[in-house]
């Protein structure tokens, strides 16, 4: 046994000219960055306020910034997929091998739902929900950290698999018997294993912690039924995570098992079950597309009642329609797999369970339209987004509901029809919701409102994308296409895969102007200047702080009257109080342990992916050790002193109160 | 993940100078919900072993290997250590510094004796060719008594540290609060226990 394990040089894909040039240009860009940061002298500056930071603003900034980094890679792997489908027509071989486009299709999928849309919706729920519910910041502030730095780890695991052994071919749900060892000898599904392995726990954990936080943080006054709307559907999701995940993470170790010890969960001999893995994975694969879109579900509620300038249309059905669908999506997962052969009447039962999400689904959809109606609706981006979701989702809803019909599905599972189906669903509903957070929290966020003219060309461009890519694929699913093709031999097909691969491209310019936007708004960012914290004029807590917020979020913790509750401070006048002296604020202070945590936790994964085991043992042991000398550290807290508190809290009502003269406010 | 930092909860609901409220209830509530998803993990081993169990692949199947009477003083142990558990926990509660460390040993020794045993089982099994990678229902055995028999493991070394720490910071708030989290862990686990002793074992030679 070689002290590296499996690893050799022969790891790395010298062969490979599209990884070589694709390593270059990463780390050409790294180092690129690091000239910058040190350049500016910007080290300390990195390390301190924000790596070692659990101030869960700063860490949802940076779960924000993870997911827009995994978006280039995995839209990517995406055009790469859509420019081979469209070359490798009429017996061409296109330009992918298949063991390489395998890799591409498992990466895409992995990387979009687990490090792309998980972050993005933790990233905004990180910044948003201490806010609304008026605390200071999560239950346990160090775990926070933790967990996105172990989010972060599965991450560039993932990464590295790029460029140092291989991905695994086996499709994001990673199959029995295909992902066992006798048909995937190679390291591809162990980085797939590890790296959702350990995301999986750090989503967990924020799971737990923004579940305390919420049940036992919230500001005096504010009862279960007036959190607003996105700390709801934010905290049904994060009951969704805690019911969930757990079932993840036990039939990854049951796939490990299976690879590194030879056990028989799911192989084809010794009496293994590859249908149990199957089950288990949708158990936890259905509540996840769930967790994806109830968040989602909540910001299109926040935007809408703001900038229709009214309250939101029936809030209380709104927080039981989540409810019915967080507890519906654990009944429904075997539509996933109505060909595995069971009876009529248990394929009828998970299929009419489907069709009955249709329902809470629409009573959303009929709140958001009473919420518009007769209200003054502002075309603004988040708006857009919005608008576009209603649209698009209903379309993919529909969709849905036809492939819950087990007779269709006979015919359209797996073909191209549902990869059009779910793509409807996760970009025309979770994707746009996140968008449409994004705009409407950023200037929160960082102090600036973000350009509406580029916001608006990139909205366009994804919509109108979406559709030109994306409706072939129902076209090609009812012609008879399956999905995972790497070329294709029909005459008939051609048409769609070329406009499927047009509309790939204008979501790619989409993508370029959302970046186009931001560095407009950032160049411009003192003429978009956010002096009063709230520019939309809105209606729950997290407007009355500025932007960006103070470090303790509030000097003095608000008393909760009404489910819109800045609107009714504003009403009230007790807008923007300005206190002769403020009590101090009992505050955490940073820590390195979470980082510290993470990387050795890591290298234990890497090292378990290439069989180095010496070298996992180290991880472990190091990374239990950084936990317990966190846990006997006693210098973890400070107070935030009265003259402090005084000196931000005017310089915020002063430039708010200044803004807002002669302005009236309006609910 | 067998463990949650009985972590210092430091944000104050309230802006009162100087006045530390009691968070240790927030640790314990995010523990007990820790506990809930740590559960649905064994529902997975549980659920999986239910489906595997029959599917011995011309091997032994429960009947042949369990033998109930070595399992029931395991069992016993296991049982006890909640109890002695309890009797450390009223003691702490009761600031009786001495009287936690000698219950926490007992437990400690009981747990010890438990996993001892579960050791001894498996050795047993592996040597007479009977090891998790024989058949299905093997493998289903191992994993989901060994997943708690790890867990039982994590709770002992958990323990260790308590009574390090008690023995040397006496019973504060916070080390009260980190006892009640090993507490609520240690009795969760025992529910478990039970639960593979009744779907496992009895069940297992019916």
């Amino acid at each position: 046994m070689s002290l590296l394990g499996k690893l050799t040089l022969d790891a790395i894909p010298f062969h490979e000219p599209i990884l070589m040039v694709t390593m270059a240009v990463v780390v050409i860009a790294a180092a690129l960055i690091a000239a910058l940061v040190t350049k500016y002298k910007k080290w300390g500056v990195l390390w301190h306020d924000w790596i070692t930071s659990i101030d869960h603003k700063r860490l949802g900034v940076m779960y924000i910034i993870l997911a827009l980094i995994m978006l280039f890679r995995g839209f990517s792997d995406a055009i790469m997929m859509r420019a081979q489908l469209a070359l490798a027509t009429g017996g061409a071989t296109g330009y992918l091998p298949p063991e390489h486009y395998d890799q591409i299709f498992t990466a895409h999928g992995v990387i979009m739902i687990i490090f792309m849309a998980m972050p993005f919706m933790i990233g905004l729920m990180n910044i948003v929900l201490p806010l609304q519910i008026g605390a200071r910041d999560v239950a346990f502030p160090f775990l926070n950290n933790l967990s996105f730095w172990l989010t972060a780890g599965g991450a560039i695991l993932i990464n590295i698999s790029l460029f140092c052994g291989e991905f695994a071919k086996t499709g994001w749900v990673a199959y029995p018997p295909l992902s066992e060892m006798s048909f995937s000898p190679g390291v591809g599904v162990d980085y797939y294993i590890w790296a959702l392995q350990i995301s999986g726990i750090g989503t967990l954990l924020t799971a737990v912690n923004f579940l305390v936080t919420v049940f036992k943080m919230r500001a005096p006054g504010m009862r279960l039924m007036q959190m607003p709307i996105f700390t709801w559907t934010c905290t049904w999701a994060n009951i969704l995570i805690a019911a969930s995940f757990p079932i993840l993470t036990a039939v990854l170790t049951m796939l490990t098992l299976d690879r590194y010890l030879d056990f028989h969960f799911f192989t084809n001999e010794a009496g293994g079950n590859a249908m149990m893995y199957i089950n288990l994975f949708w158990a936890w694969g259905h509540p996840e597309v769930y967790i994806l879109i109830l968040p989602a579900f909540g910001i299109f509620s926040e935007v809408i009642s703001t900038f229709t300038g009214k309250r939101l249309f029936g809030y209380k059905s709104m927080v039981y329609a989540s409810g019915a669908i967080s507890i519906l999506g654990f009944i429904v997962w075997l539509h996933h797999f109505f060909t595995m052969g069971s009876s009529a009447n248990v394929n009828a039962f998970f299929g009419v369970m489907t069709m009955v999400i249709a329902v809470p689904t629409g009573v959303k959809l009929f709140n958001w339209l009473f919420t518009i109606y007769r209200g003054r609706l502002r075309i603004t981006v988040p708006v857009l987004w919005t608008l576009g979701f209603m649209v698009t989702f209903t379309i993919g809803g529909m969709t849905g509901v036809l492939l819950a019909i087990p007779g269709a599905d006979y015919v359209l599972h797996n073909s191209l029809f549902l990869i059009a189906h779910f793509h409807n669903t996760i970009i025309g509903g979770a994707v746009f919701g996140y968008l449409a957070g994004f705009a409407f929290w950023f200037p929160k966020a960082m102090g600036f409102k973000l350009h509406e003219g580029w916001g608006k060309a990139s909205f366009w461009c994804w919509l109108i994308g979406f559709f030109v890519a994306f409706m072939p694929l129902y076209v090609l699913g009812f012609l008879g296409m399956t999905r995972r093709l790497n070329h294709t031999n029909n005459p008939d097909w051609n048409i769609w895969l070329y406009i499927a691969f047009v509309g790939a491209v204008i979501i790619m310019f989409g993508i370029l102007f959302q970046v186009v936007q931001l560095i407009v708004s950032f160049k411009n960012r003192e003429a978009l200047k956010d002096t009063t914290g709230d520019p939309w004029n809105g209606h729950t807590l997290e407007w009355s702080t500025s932007s960006p917020p103070q470090y303790y979020n509030f000097a003095t913790i608000p008393h909760v009257h009404d489910i819109d509750t800045w609107t009714d401070m504003k009403e009230k006048g007790q807008a923007y109080q300005q206190k002769s002296s403020y009590a101090p604020i009992h505050m955490p202070k940073n820590t390195a342990a979470g980082v510290m945590m993470s990387a050795c936790f890591t290298t234990f994964c890497f090292a378990m992916i290439w069989h180095i085991w010496w070298l996992a043992i180290v991880g472990v042991i190091a990374g239990i050790t950084v936990f317990f000398k966190r846990c006997y550290t006693s210098d973890v807290d400070y107070y935030v002193q009265p003259e402090e508190i005084l000196e931000i809290e005017s310089a915020h009502n002063a430039s708010a109160t200044t803004f807002n003269q002669g302005k009236e406010f309006s609910a | 993940m067998s463990s949650i930092p009985a972590d210092i909860n430091i944000i104050n609901h309230d802006a009162h100078a100087h006045e530390h409220h009691d968070t240790g209830g927030d640790t314990v509530f995010g523990f007990w919900l820790y506990l809930m998803t740590d559960c649905l993990l064994f529902a997975s081993f549980f659920a999986t072993y239910a489906v595997l169990y029959m599917n011995t692949a011309g091997g032994v199947s429960g009947k042949d290997i369990f033998e109930l009477d070595f399992v029931a003083v395991e069992t016993a142990a296991l049982l006890l250590s909640s109890i002695t558990f309890g009797f450390a926990m009223i003691s702490a509660h009761a600031q009786k510094k001495a009287a936690t460390l000698t219950w926490l040993a007992v437990t400690f020794a009981f747990g010890v004796v438990f996993i001892s045993m579960e050791v001894y089982e498996f050795h047993h099994l592996i040597s007479h060719g009977n090891g998790p990678q024989r058949s299905a229902f093997l493998t289903s055995f191992f994993s989901l008594v060994g997943l708690h028999g790890l867990h039982v493991t994590a709770g002992l070394i958990w323990m260790a540290t308590m009574m390090i720490e008690v023995s040397r910071r006496g019973l504060k708030p916070a080390t009260v609060t980190r006892l009640s989290c090993l507490s609520l862990f240690w009795h969760f686990l025992d529910v478990v226990w039970i639960c593979v002793f009744t779907v496992v074992y009895l069940m297992g030679v019916m």
